[in-house]
């Protein structure tokens, strides 16, 4: 699916990132967990083409996709909805920039996300927590087959965020969708992805990588259980080394 | 809500009542000529007389600062158009609008008036002139502030820069735009009348000049109390035009 072959980066003397090399299998689930200013959404910056690596290759599905964009579907930190679309026209512009809209799914997968009430609505009259809904299912709808999250539940609070995390693995587990996401928080990563791989900072290289064990589907239980706390040290022993 | 509205509204009214109160007593208290400063009252009078006469006068304005405005509407949507997606362009170009923006229009007139002649060419040229600038500016200030989340997201997406200008960056100036149209919209009156005083057949310019070298002065008042009921007829009809255009925005809200 999406692989990056040793790609460097960096901004006049500052290395950003050296010789990242990781591969998203097709329908995994792939978190990147690391500091601040490691460099995360630099790239995602490469990946989406808006920046050319120093070195390196990124392919997505065998073929190269280096300083080229429209490869990926993406989901930012802010909603970003716009305000003047309502959440349905909103949801359908990841196809409207790739050429074919499909309402009727839209209009589906809207309901089928709880979202149904509000299919006419404007963003403004929808809580944070919702309009991350609203941004993660205008991702899911675009036709790529990878998305990329960057730390998408990182501005919610508490309540919502855990509400929001399942609310993801509920929908998601139904689609064939390979997600590389960025986060702040081991619990998020740990109770989310197939795959966690960490990073370290200036310059960013990958420090390790773990495949998590969990099986799906998973439910809320999970974060507490006995399992889950030994894998969250495990975790935090390689971050702190 | 119509109580709101009620009591928003009977402040200002009282002003403008105790001012043309204060107008009306004024110029009998000092018994000021009438050719001179004619009273309220007088200018009534002096309106229903010539009201019949008046109306081709007032069309012929009417027609003369919508089709300037729209003329110059255009203009400066497209040269903000062309200037935001051509940076060099717009490097370039952009001091030299704005000095010509400090040029006062009706020093133009009459060479306008010497290349062009006495047809509506001139006069839609002096409209245009003063209705672009303002246009110009706000829907370029519009899209240079362009949320930048959103922009990211468009790149990121694979949007070209078509997409980008026409999903994102025209919809987002829509209501800086606006302020600009509102204020072009008054400026097109002004600027229509001004551009009558050239010569012209018809019109409320003409009507003006000719009341005022008889020295008619509240034929000159009724001429002027009707440029401004047309200047804010317009403004009203850009404001209706607004709220239809941006029923998404809600005060204070943002992305």
């Amino acid at each position: 699916m999406l692989e990056l072959r040793h790609v460097s980066k960096s901004f006049g003397q500052k290395q950003v990132l050296q010789e990242i090399s990781l591969h998203v299998a097709s329908g995994e689930f792939v978190s990147l967990i690391g500091p601040s200013g490691s460099g995360k959404s630099t790239l995602f910056n490469l990946i989406g083409g808006l920046l050319g690596p120093d070195a390196g290759e990124i392919y997505l599905n065998g073929e190269e996709i280096t300083n080229k964009h429209g490869f990926i579907s993406y989901m930012p930190q802010q909603a970003s909805l716009f305000p003047w679309r309502t959440i349905i026209e909103n949801v359908l512009l990841g196809q409207e920039l790739q050429g074919k809209k499909d309402y009727e799914l839209a209009e589906a997968m809207l309901e089928r996300a709880g979202l149904g009430d509000v299919i006419h609505a404007y963003p403004h009259e929808l809580s944070g927590g919702m309009k991350q809904r609203v941004a993660f299912i205008r991702a899911l709808l675009s036709p790529q087959s990878l998305m990329l999250l960057d730390e998408p539940f990182s501005a919610l609070d508490e309540f919502t965020r855990t509400d929001m995390q399942k609310w993801l693995l509920s929908i998601w587990e139904d689609y064939e969708q390979s997600i590389l996401f960025i986060t702040h928080s081991i619990d998020e990563a740990l109770f989310l992805s197939d795959k966690i791989i960490i990073l370290s900072v200036n310059p960013a290289e990958i420090k390790d990588v773990f495949e998590v064990p969990f099986i799906r589907p998973r439910d809320g239980d999970l974060l507490l259980s006995e399992e889950f706390l030994q894998w969250k040290k495990k975790i935090i022993d390689v971050i702190q080394f | 809500m119509k109580t709101s509205l009620l009591k928003k509204v009977w402040r200002p009214f009282l002003a403008i009542l105790l001012f043309i109160g204060l107008w009306e007593v004024a110029t009998r208290l000092f018994s000021i000529e009438e050719w001179l400063l004619p009273s309220p009252s007088d200018i009534v009078m002096e309106a229903r007389n010539v009201i019949p006469t008046f109306l081709p006068h007032l069309g012929s304005t009417v027609t003369l600062s919508v089709s300037g405005f729209l003329i110059g509407t255009t203009v400066g949507l497209g040269v903000a158009t062309i200037l935001h997606l051509m940076p060099r362009v717009r490097e370039t170009f952009f001091p030299f609008i704005i000095i010509s923006q400090n040029m006062p229009i009706i020093v133009l007139a009459p060479l306008l008036v010497i290349w062009f002649g006495f047809n509506a060419l001139p006069k839609l040229i002096i409209i245009t002139l003063a209705c672009f600038f303002p246009i110009a500016v706000s829907a370029l200030g519009g899209f240079t502030q362009t949320n930048r989340e959103l922009v990211h997201y468009m790149k990121m997406m694979g949007a070209n820069k078509a997409q980008l200008f026409w999903k994102l960056e025209l919809p987002h100036a829509v209501p800086s735009i606006f302020s600009g149209l509102k204020i072009a919209g008054t400026y097109s009156v002004m600027a229509a009348v001004v551009s009558e005083w050239l010569g012209a057949q018809k019109g409320i310019g003409v009507f003006m000049t000719l009341a005022a070298s008889s020295y008619r002065t509240s034929r000159v008042f009724v001429a002027i109390i009707v440029a401004m009921v047309i200047s804010l007829a317009f403004y009203g009809l850009i404001l209706l035009l607004e709220k239809f255009f941006i029923r998404w925005q809600q005060k204070g809200e943002n992305v």
